[in-house]
């Protein structure tokens, strides 16, 4: 091979952009940007959103209270749910619509082996995790279902799923004989309020492992390279030796796996389960969290922290509004507006009318001369 | 590959470009249909027999078939609308606040069932035609947005006692030549209520719409292939943007169509009517991914949903998630079917 | 507007953020004139025509239509089809889910309806008089992809247009279909209709154009009538210097023939695949460079497809280094050292929102495996060396490879696969689409390759360039392997009559 020749011409340089434009181009910008509002309405209208106490639970143990906290705690179902779904937004293209319904499974799948059977239980009657490891293995084969419809049968992700979205809180009600299991065991619950003298809620260190995990995966493989790759350019990813339909399936079964961890935590919160109204709606918020996190719905390149941050932007919201009194039924239009409002400002062609798109050719013409 | 097939292959090439995705799809769904019914009858008997069973699957879901034509529209376009379920209820909601506390009459309870659906539609129109913004979002937004404003204009049921609309709800259009003989002998004509003839009229309508006007087919344009169809000279935006106008005008008229089959406005009414909507599309031959689709696909699609949800529960299954189960079962099969026909045809 | 001009541009400018894709561009195109534009690849030829046909907005500058008083008003497409400019790109921007007919009446008829009589028998006749082997009521996506640009250019040709553009038509067509479409433009050049031609062929410009316009890094760099510009100043107008490495390319190889008894690196027996091509026997030789020729369909892609095991393999044994391997699909192959360029740049090659450095390292990082990732810093010295070695124009190793030109993302691809050492190269068009001096760049490296002891399998449209490169030829026909050529016969006349086949013996 020839040495290499310095060529001058081979680094075009970049024109330097107005401040304000490269800002709004990163991809975490409408997330930061929509905390910070949240931040910034709550600190004007009433600074004791933010104050943190510590107060009795009902068992007498002394644990932090306050909106804060609540929202770190509520978030957690949300955050772990939109880290499987970004993986599968970015390998496929599409959502999985089903993971609302999957948590149900996963729930009553845990309930009914703790209960053994029974519709209440005072104590455990199987090892806490080897159930939540059945639930785990059961989930990730509804999420290879999901994946194998997907990826080998090339069915659109969101038509799909829509299957186990419209079959699974049915399947949950029939793993239970419909009937509705409660487990009194105080250690039961303990994933998903308080581990006896810690005073932050189980759900927060749950999800700091779960991200944790995560973090590791993503340095230590190269399941996001891979996962980038194949949902960019299938056919390419095929010809450098990748196997997109196993990484999509993988993706989908990952998602499974985290549904059931969100959804132990979940069911673990109150010890029971109600299959049509346990995380309804869930996977709007999933999907919610992973486009304010900047990604794009289309599939690709994604950044798993933007939909993390999403995730707890949505819950942020949802704590505001509710401490301001509005009735948890007309929640959803409160939501609608800011989501709107969120995905307008995000729209490429108004970001490019706000930083002022018409100086772009002045300043770019100057730039070569 | 032996030399022989070569030439069929060329044979059959020649066969496959005469008969279009969209042709194919219905055909399948057709010929499922008529299966599953005919298997009723003659395995079932009993109601199925009875022209009224079949009829008050029209009766039941006029609403659903508005419903699913406006959604096989954005999806043929390349979209999808998750709100239309929602709409379907606000609307429902704001006919009865309308009828029963607000002295409207049917006249004015059309208008607000219409303007709803059209508010929504120019909304989410634009935000997808003209800021781009994924149909999925702006939908699911519009999806929440009409739940809480359902909530917020009464939370209670509210029934209606207006006599004008009573008078049109309980009408009942004999179909001639049809009916049963009750058990007592007497001949007991079918009928079906007004929802269905407007239900029906539609579909007839917006058939000719896809396949005789020019809009119809830049609908198909832009699904096919969005930029191409750009270049072909086709106002892709404003092509979407109607699409999306349509489907929520049509939800809006579903939404009358629910309101005038139930009589009352509910929180639950037209709970999921979203997913049925694009289950009875998909199941009808349209695909999500735009391009291919037709209306009396859909209209199929939403009867043979129906009847396999009848066939379960008569044959003992009536727990609520059997039908569930049932719906969920079909559409992976259908989309199964599809899938490996399509990727068939696709293969060379 | 000059007289008889049908078409003025004026000052054209045009950005992107950070390029210049335009600067003051002035072009004009008279009546009955076929008027070639002519540039490398990003000189800003693609850019000028969606400019001119409304798909960007232009940042400055003035379009004149005859017939148009004033600057003419073009916002989009539908614009220009209504100010009587066609066009026919060079991807295909066609609907596949319409039927052939509609492919050609949509968005052009008046009226809110779809005259199905009437669009059916019309499509049937331009079809029939065009000679294209398609029913009006055929689905558009079952034709071949020969056949749907055919379409579009009946369509264009059907519009009654004033200006007709072609862009880069002719790069799907085989050699008949391409005299076809000259018979065509000269019958609309006699109408007086202008008609701007744009492609890669230099043969094709001197075969039918009247006059040339050259576009050099986004300007304008002059135009002139056919007879006056000879070929070799052709090109050297369009990269900018005086370049005679085209000839110089063959001596530099040094003419020493690969031994002729070297081992064979791969044998390939009865090889035959799902995508339909007849069994065929292949080996190479380390440090050879051979290559398959034939028509656009012929089979030469599929052939190396199933070497790689990109496409199903059906039948036949495999031997590397005179060991029988598996190669089921492509990371086997690449397992056994072996490289593969593909045809298709944009669908098979680049993965496009990924960065230039994510593309290099991407097959490197497969082989490495799942476990073992690449750290930032070890990608960042591979992708820098390879910006360097290659000469790959990119604003820096972290921009998305889809911003890249032809033959920039070209050359990624070359060093994605150069990068995992192999032992074997099998390029398939990496020259198609690209600029002349790219294409020098590549063919020279391929040789220095086959210097190195890489073995290499070359495959192009261009049977010069394969002349210039390949030391030995595989020629193929209707999906069968038909004759080999070497040494005294691997000249252009015996290669085509090879191709061409038939009684020439």
């Amino acid at each position: 091979m020839t040495t290499p020749v310095k060529n001058p011409e081979t680094r075009v340089k970049r024109p330097d952009e107005p401040f304000f434009k490269r800002l709004t181009r990163q991809q975490l910008f409408i997330p930061v940007a929509a905390l910070a509002l949240l931040v910034l309405f709550n600190l004007i209208a009433d600074p004791s959103f933010f104050a943190v106490s510590v107060k009795e639970n009902s068992l007498g143990n002394p644990v932090l209270s306050g909106n804060i906290i609540s929202v770190l705690d509520n978030a957690s179902e949300l955050v772990i749910l939109a880290i499987g779904m970004t993986l599968v937004t970015a390998s496929s293209g599409g959502q999985d619509i089903s993971v609302g319904a999957t948590m149900a499974i996963a729930g009553s799948v845990i309930l009914r082996l703790v209960c053994g059977g029974q519709v209440t239980a005072d104590t455990m009657q199987m090892n806490l995790v080897l159930a939540v490891i059945i639930g785990i293995a059961v989930t990730a084969l509804f999420g290879a279902f999901n994946g194998t419809l997907v990826a080998y049968f090339k069915i659109q992700p969101m038509v799909a799923t829509l299957i186990m979205y419209t079959a699974g809180r049915s399947i949950a009600a029939w793993i239970n004989n419909n009937q509705l299991p409660i487990i009194n065991d105080l250690t039961f619950k303990y994933a998903g309020t308080f581990l006896p003298g810690i005073p932050i809620p189980t759900p927060i260190f749950i999800t700091a492992l779960v991200i944790l995990v995560f973090w590791l995966v993503l340095k230590f493989t190269t399941l996001g390279l891979y996962t980038q790759a194949v949902g960019i350019n299938a056919n390419s990813s095929r010809l450098n030796g990748l196997d997109p339909k196993l990484i999509k399936l993988l993706t989908y079964v990952i998602l499974g796996v985290c549904v059931a961890v969100a959804g132990f935590i979940r069911v673990s919160r109150s010890g029971s389960i109600n299959y049509s109204r346990i995380a309804e709606n869930i996977e709007m918020d999933a999907i919610l969290a992973v486009a304010l996190g900047g990604n794009a719905l289309s599939g690709g390149k994604f950044n798993i922290y933007g939909s993390i941050l999403g995730a707890y932007v949505i819950q942020f919201l949802t704590t505001t509004l509710y401490k301001y009194e509005v009735p948890s039924t007309a929640l959803p239009a409160y939501k609608a507006v800011v989501v709107i409002l969120l995905v307008v400002l995000s729209a490429p062609v108004v970001r490019e009318k706000l930083a002022g798109m018409k100086k772009a050719p002045a300043k770019a013409a100057k730039e070569v001369s | 590959m032996p030399k022989g097939i070569s030439v069929d292959h060329q044979g059959r090439l020649k066969e496959r470009g005469a008969m279009s995705d969209t042709n194919l799809l219905l055909t399948i769904t057709v010929v499922v249909f008529f299966i599953l019914y005919l298997s009723a009858i003659v395995f079932l008997g009993g109601s199925f027999t009875k022209p009224q069973n079949f009829l008050n699957i029209l009766n039941n879901n006029a609403s659903l078939i508005v419903l699913s034509c406006g959604m096989s529209i954005v999806m043929i376009t390349g979209g999808i609308d998750i709100s239309v379920g929602a709409v379907t209820s606000l609307v429902c909601m704001a006919c009865a606040v309308n009828l029963e506390n607000q002295g409207g009459n049917i006249f004015t309870m059309i208008l607000i069932g219409l303007g709803i659906g059209l508010a929504f539609g120019v909304v989410q129109g634009f935000l997808v035609a003209h800021l781009g913004i994924q149909p999925f979002i702006i939908s699911l937004a519009g999806m929440f947005f009409a739940k809480g404003m359902t909530t917020i204009v009464s939370k209670e049921p509210v029934r209606v006692t207006n006599a004008g609309f009573l008078a049109l709800k309980e009408l009942r259009i004999t179909v001639p030549g049809l009916g049963s003989n009750n058990k007592l002998g007497q001949y007991i004509p079918a009928y079906v209520e007004l929802g269905v003839v407007i239900a029906l009229l539609v579909v007839i309508l917006l058939f000719c719409l896809l396949r005789w006007t020019r809009l119809g087919r830049a609908f198909y344009a832009v699904g096919g292939n969005n930029q191409s169809a750009n270049m072909l000279g086709i106002n892709v935006r404003r092509t979407k943007f109607l699409a999306h106008v349509l489907c929520s005008v049509l939800a809006g008229l579903g939404g009358i169509l629910y309101f005038l089959h139930v009589g009352s406005g509910d929180v639950a009414n037209g709970a999921g009517d979203e997913m049925n909507a694009i289950a009875s599309s998909i199941i009808g031959g349209t695909l999500l991914t735009g391009g291919v689709g037709n209306i009396i696909g859909t209209f199929f699609g939403v009867l043979s949903l129906n009847t396999i949800k009848r066939i379960v529960s008569s044959l003992g299954f009536d727990e609520a998630w059997w039908s569930n189960i049932t719906v969920a079962a079909m559409l992976c099969l259908f989309l199964v079917i599809q899938s490996v026909v399509l990727l068939r045809r696709n293969k060379k | 507007m000059q007289e008889g001009a049908v078409l003025e541009m004026r000052g054209i400018c045009k950005y992107f953020p950070g390029v210049r894709a335009l600067q003051d561009v002035d072009f004009t195109l008279r009546e009955g004139e076929i008027h070639a534009l002519m540039g490398e690849n990003g000189a800003g030829k693609s850019t000028l025509i969606k400019v001119l046909t409304g798909v960007y907005p232009k940042d400055g500058g003035e379009v004149h239509i005859k017939g148009v008083d004033g600057a003419a008003v073009i916002r989009s497409p539908q614009d220009a089809q209504n100010a009587g400019i066609s066009t026919v790109y060079q991807e295909i921007t066609l609907c596949p889910n319409l039927t052939v007919a509609e492919n050609m009446y949509i968005g052009r008829t008046k009226g809110p309806g779809a005259n199905w009589r009437m669009m059916n028998s019309g499509a049937g006749k331009i079809l029939a008089s065009l000679g294209i082997p398609a029913s009006p009521k055929q689905q558009l996506g079952s034709c071949s992809i020969a056949v749907q640009q055919m379409v579009a250019i009946a369509r264009a040709v059907d519009m009654e247009c004033k200006v007709l553009i072609l862009d880069e038509p002719t790069s799907s067509l085989d050699e008949q279909e391409v005299q076809k479409l000259f018979v065509l433009m000269r019958d609309l050049r006699a109408k007086g209709v202008g008609i701007i031609f744009v492609t890669h062929f230099l043969e094709q410009v001197y075969e039918v154009c009247d006059r040339i316009t050259v576009l050099r890094d986004g300007q304008l760099v002059g135009e002139y009538v056919i007879e006056d510009l000879p070929r070799v100043q052709l090109v050297s107008k369009m990269l900018g210097k005086e370049l005679d490495d085209m000839a110089d390319i063959k001596g530099e190889s040094g003419g020493e023939p690969v031994s002729q008894d070297g081992a064979p690196v791969l044998e390939a027996k009865d090889l035959c695949s799902s995508a339909d091509i007849k069994p065929f026997d292949f080996s190479i030789r380390k440090g050879e460079v051979n290559g398959f020729t034939g028509l656009l369909g012929s089979g030469r892609s599929e052939c190396v497809r199933a070497i790689f095991g990109a496409d199903r393999v059906t039948g036949g044994t495999v031997k590397m280094d005179s060991k029988t391997v598996k190669i089921k699909k492509p990371l086997d192959a690449m397992k056994q050292g072996i490289g593969y360029l593909p045809e298709d740049r944009k669908g098979d090659g680049i993965v496009g929102d990924l960065s230039v450095r994510e593309n290099i390292i991407l097959a490197y990082q497969v082989m490495k495996g799942f476990f073992r990732p690449v750290s930032r810093a070890q990608a960042e010295t591979f992708a820098d060396n390879y910006i360097e070695l290659l000469e790959i124009k990119t604003a820096s190793a972290d921009t998305p490879i889809k911003s890249l030109s032809g033959g920039n993302q070209q050359k990624c691809i070359l060093a994605r696969w150069l990068l995992t050492d192999p032992k074997y190269l099998i390029l398939d068009e990496p020259t198609r689409g690209i600029d002349i001096g790219t294409k020098i760049e590549i063919q020279k490296l391929v040789l220095r390759l086959a210097e190195k002891g890489k073995s290499v399998t070359f495959i192009s449209s261009e049977i010069d360039e394969m002349l210039r490169t390949c030391s030995r030829l595989i020629v193929m026909r209707d999906r069968k392997v038909v004759g080999e050529l070497n040494g005294e016969d691997l000249t252009q006349a015996k290669i085509m009559a090879t191709i061409a086949g038939g009684d020439e013996k």
